[in-house]
Formats: C-alpha cells, structure tokens, sequence
C-alpha cells in the first residue's frame, strides 16, 4: 500500500513497553514493539463481484491505491476513521471481518463527490460508498441507517407522485427515525422563517402540508418505476446470494429437467 | 449577439421542487432578475422531481429517468433548445443524465424502456442543452449588459461567493467547463464572482466555495452537516465576508438551518448573512429586497441591506 494512513495491523495487536530489559539490552519504548500474529481465514473471495453487482460499486476492480480518494475527502477531514481507499483495498482483497469493523459510520459518505472528482481510474469511490452501505444492510449486518430511509421517504413520494413537499418529507423522515420534531433548534428556525412572511404566503404553506404537490398524468410513470424497482431489488438480492427461495427453485428444477429430458 | 446569447434569450425554466418549497426566494428572484434583463423563462410543462441526492441512492438509472422526462418534455413538447436550473442538484442530475445517456447504452435502453411505458417521447442525448442559472445571466446578457441595466450598486458589500458541490463535480459531466479563457473552472469556479462584481460586490478571497455543506445528510447525520456548516461560516467571517452569497437551495437551506442549529444547540454563533446571488443581482438591478424575496430567507439581512445603503 502506497500510503500508510491505515494499515491491517489492529492497533490492539500492537505492543510496546515503556520500560524493558532483555538479556541486558534496554528495548525500552518504539525498541521493543511487537505484533501480535493473527491469521485471517474467513476471506470472502465474492466480496469484489458482490459490490461490483450493486449500482455504483461496478468499477471498484479499477482501484491501483493511489489514496486521492481519501486525501480529498470531506468526511475523512472530520474523521479519520472514514476512509475509501482502505475499504476499496479491504472489499478488493476480500477482507469481510475487517470491513465490518467499520460497519458503523460508512453510511455517512456525504455524496460531495471530491472522491469522483480525483480518482485518476475513475472508480467513482462515492458509487462505491453507496454499494458498500448498501451491501451492509442487504447482508443484514446493520440496520438502515438515517441515509437510507430518509432516501426512501424521499423516494417514495416522487414515485407515488413526481415530486416532493419538503416539510412532508421532513415530518415522515422524523416519524420513521422516531425523533421528536419538538427540539429546541427546529423551533428556533421555523420562528425565524415565519418572522417576515406575509400572510398569504403562509396560507400557502400550510397548504402545501395537506395538497401535496404532484405531476399530472403520473400513475403510467409511477407504475414503469416501481416494476423497475421491483426487478432491480430481485435481481441484487440474487447477486449477493440472498433469494434462498430463488436458488432453491432452480436447484430443484435442475435434476427433475434432466430426468425429464433422459426419459 | 452571438450564438449562444440568441439562445439563452428565452429557455426553458425548470424550477425544481424546492423553488417551490423551502427555497421560494430562489424562484422569486431567479424570476424578478430575468424579467428586469430582458430575458424571457417558459416553465417546463407538467415537470417532475430531477431525483435529486436520493433518488441515486435507490438506484442510478431511475435517478437517470426522471431527468430524462424532464428535458423530454422540454424538446419533444416544447421545442426548446436549451434548459436552465437554478438549483444544483437539478442542474447537476440533468447533466449527470445527458452524459450517461451518450455514453452508457445500459442506462439509454433503462430511460427508453420507461419512456415507452410512461407514455412520453425517450428524451436522446443531444436535444436540449441544460445551463446553470449561473450559465444564463453570465451568457445570456453579459458582464457588460448586467451592467449597462444596473440601477443601484453592492457598493462597498463583502461576499464569499459559495458554490457548493454539483455546480463542479465531478468534472466529466461538465464538458463545456474547464476550457480555457472565459469558460468556468470547475477547481476555481468564478461566474458568480464575475457577476456579483460588476454589480459592485466586493468579493473576498474565499477557500471553500467548492466545499460541501453536508447537505445530503442535512436531517439525517445532522451533527456532521452542522460542523461542515459552521467550518463554512466561520471561514467566511474569517475572510472578512459579511454575506455569503449561494446558487444551491440546499447548500442555502443548510446553511441557514446549520447556523440556527450551530447556535441553538452548540453555542457556536456566528453573524454573516446567507443570501442568493440572484437576490445580490436583483438589489442591484434596483429591485426592493421583497420584489427578490429576502424576507423569505431565515438568515435575517433586511436591515443590514437598508444599513448598508443597498436596498
């Protein structure tokens, strides 16, 4: 690996003894530091075919480690912890045990696309964030995280009609997340929205909560997109080996055709 | 005139869902500016949702569809040329959408398959030329007929020209950027200053325009968008802005949110006022700050344009 900002070695397995004699030589602190052996025997050699199957994540094998991808990006700068290019290393290489160590917080790649914009093998690093959440959630080892189902209540309304009332989204995001619209801060700023407005431009608003707005003539639309969606959740679950009911199917129907046909 | 200026005197006008929502202020002014230059805006007939950040996230190419529809709508039924959004995401998604379906055949066959279904002509790649509202003034009318029709003056107002992330990024679906003298620069963006400073601004040097305000995670990872926010803030008041000017309803949104919340919920106040270049444009052209909407904003600048002598 070109840069060294993570390494596989767990920083648990590192020691070093501030104060330490061995057959007479003084191997106190950095002298002294060893590493743990571990051997690693749970490799999931599908794990690159099973991101590059999930939208976004199609050109994680052109990755060469360059590490521009976390050098540029925002969330990296907030936390060190968050970083692309050792997780494209770690789905490259099959390392799954690894990557669930921080199963937690890759959900939170802000889509600001500086990653995109610097990879020199055009990767999309972004697209593969998206994957990799998207794979965490489908393999059940983590919960939907606030993103997700804020995109879902996002995306349910422009499907169901074309477009989006913010404050519906907002007050359906909050009921689902179960957090309290009640804090102090929302208060504040809603206080602050209404301070200048005319009248007649709140009754619009107010308004807008129950009239949703929406396109005419959108039921053929919306019916093409959830046939889309439908067939695209079927067609990932598969990829990832999840549809137990699909692979069943075709298990059992391959021998009995082969009987047919020898009959 | 030349070409391109004959061409953006009239376009179509995709407003997006959050012109009609949180950021009506937007629309107002992006309206009142284009009235007070001459330049003539048709609505998008019947427009849906671009697909903004989410859309994506449920799957690329339905993200891919709904902007097709939308330019569709403006070639097949129109007979526009070109399309002007004055929010990000829809500007960024339609262009994102015009390059995947020049160069994807997957996502051409995905779009062509819906279009059919949805019963409206399969938008191609070519038909329409999507602009930034950013693209139409600087193009449209002109750095020296912005200034030929200005009425008042920035005189004297300090502003970091905030640009966000999908005015830029990533660079490949932005072909007409990045080349050479008079074209944007998607590493140092300069259309908004540009503008801004012949109606008299006097813009600071600003590190971040290019940075990103957490706006996709705004409700969902809130404390992530707050500290981005506040970094954004602060830089600017650094910089010795008293305004930062924005093109983007949601960097606009979050930023205001971000302040209130960064204060309530932080301690961390901070004073500099957020506004839409288009409203800056329009105090200019001689408009009132209601004409272009700045008592719709949250972050409260009436009274410090009156103290300033602008509006």
């Amino acid at each position: 690996m070109p840069i060294h900002e993570v390494s596989l070695i767990r920083p648990e397995n590192l020691h070093t003894q501030e104060q330490l004699v061995v057959d007479g030589v003084d191997v106190s602190g950095h002298w002294s530091t060893f590493i743990e052996s571990r051997a690693v025997t749970d490799y999931n050699e599908a794990l690159e075919e099973e991101i590059a199957a999930l939208p976004g994540g199609e050109y994680v094998h052109r990755c060469w480690q360059c590490g521009s991808c976390t050098n540029s990006c925002t969330v990296n700068a907030i936390n060190p912890d968050f970083n692309p290019r050792y997780w494209i290393y770690l789905i490259r290489m099959g390392m799954e045990s690894e990557l669930l160590r921080d199963k937690d917080i890759i959900w939170q790649c802000v889509s600001c696309n500086k990653c995109t914009y610097a990879c020199p093998r055009d990767v999309v690093p972004e697209g593969v964030m998206k994957a990799l959440s998207h794979w965490m959630e489908l393999k059940g080892h983590v919960k939907k995280s606030p993103s997700m189902v804020f995109d879902e209540v996002f995306s349910e309304q422009v499907f169901a009609r074309g477009k989006i009332e913010e404050g519906r989204v907002m007050q359906r995001f909050f009921k689902r997340t179960g957090q309290d619209l009640n804090q102090p801060w929302l208060i504040e700023m809603v206080k602050r929205m209404l301070r200048h407005l005319p009248v007649t431009m709140l009754a619009k608003l107010g308004l807008a909560t129950f009239v949703a707005p929406s396109t005419r003539d959108w039921s053929r639309a919306r019916a093409a997109i959830e046939e889309y969606v439908h067939e695209q959740e079927h067609k990932r679950r598969r990829a990832l080996g999840l549809d137990g009911l699909i692979e069943a199917a075709t298990r059992d129907a391959g021998p009995a055709a082969g009987e047919g046909a020898r009959s | 005139m030349s070409d391109t200026r004959a061409k953006y005197q009239k376009v179509a006008y995709y407003p997006g869902c959050a012109l009609e929502g949180t950021a009506h202020s937007y629309n107002r002014s992006t309206q009142a500016v284009g009235k007070a230059l001459g330049l003539d805006l048709v609505e998008v007939k019947n427009w849906n949702c671009c697909g903004a950040m989410e859309v994506k996230n449920i799957d690329p190419k339905l993200q891919t569809y709904l902007s097709s529809r939308v330019m569709s709508i403006a070639a097949s039924e129109m007979k526009m040329d070109v399309v002007m959004a004055p929010c990000n995401g829809c500007y960024h998604n339609l262009k994102k959408a015009e390059y995947d379906l020049a160069h994807d055949p997957d996502s051409a066959e995905v779009v062509d398959r819906l279009s059919k279904k949805a019963g409206h002509a399969t938008y191609a790649a070519g038909q329409v030329e999507t602009i930034h509202a950013l693209d139409w003034i600087k193009h449209g009318i002109g750095e020296d007929g912005l200034r030929k029709r200005l009425r008042g003056s920035l005189k004297g107002l300090k502003v970091a020209n905030y640009y966000g992330c999908m005015y830029t990024r990533p660079r490949h679906i932005f072909p007409e950027k990045d080349q050479g003298p008079g074209s944007e620069s998607t590493s140092k963006p300069h259309y908004m200053d540009d503008l801004l400073a012949v109606a008299g601004a006097d813009n600071v040097e600003f590190p971040l325009k290019t940075a990103c305000c957490g706006g996709a995670h705004t409700l969902s990872d809130s404390d992530t968008s707050t500290r981005l926010v506040l970094n954004l803030l602060r830089a600017a008041e650094a910089s010795g802005a008293e305004v930062i000017a924005t093109e983007c309803p949601t960097c606009h949104s979050g930023l205001e949110m971000h302040q209130v919340r960064a204060e309530k919920k932080f301690g961390q106040a901070t004073r500099v006022k957020i506004v839409y270049f288009t409203q800056l444009l329009g105090l200019a052209l001689g408009l009132s700050p209601k004409q272009v909407g700045v008592h719709e904003n949250i972050s409260d600048s009436i009274g410090f344009f009156k103290e300033k002598g602008i509006a």
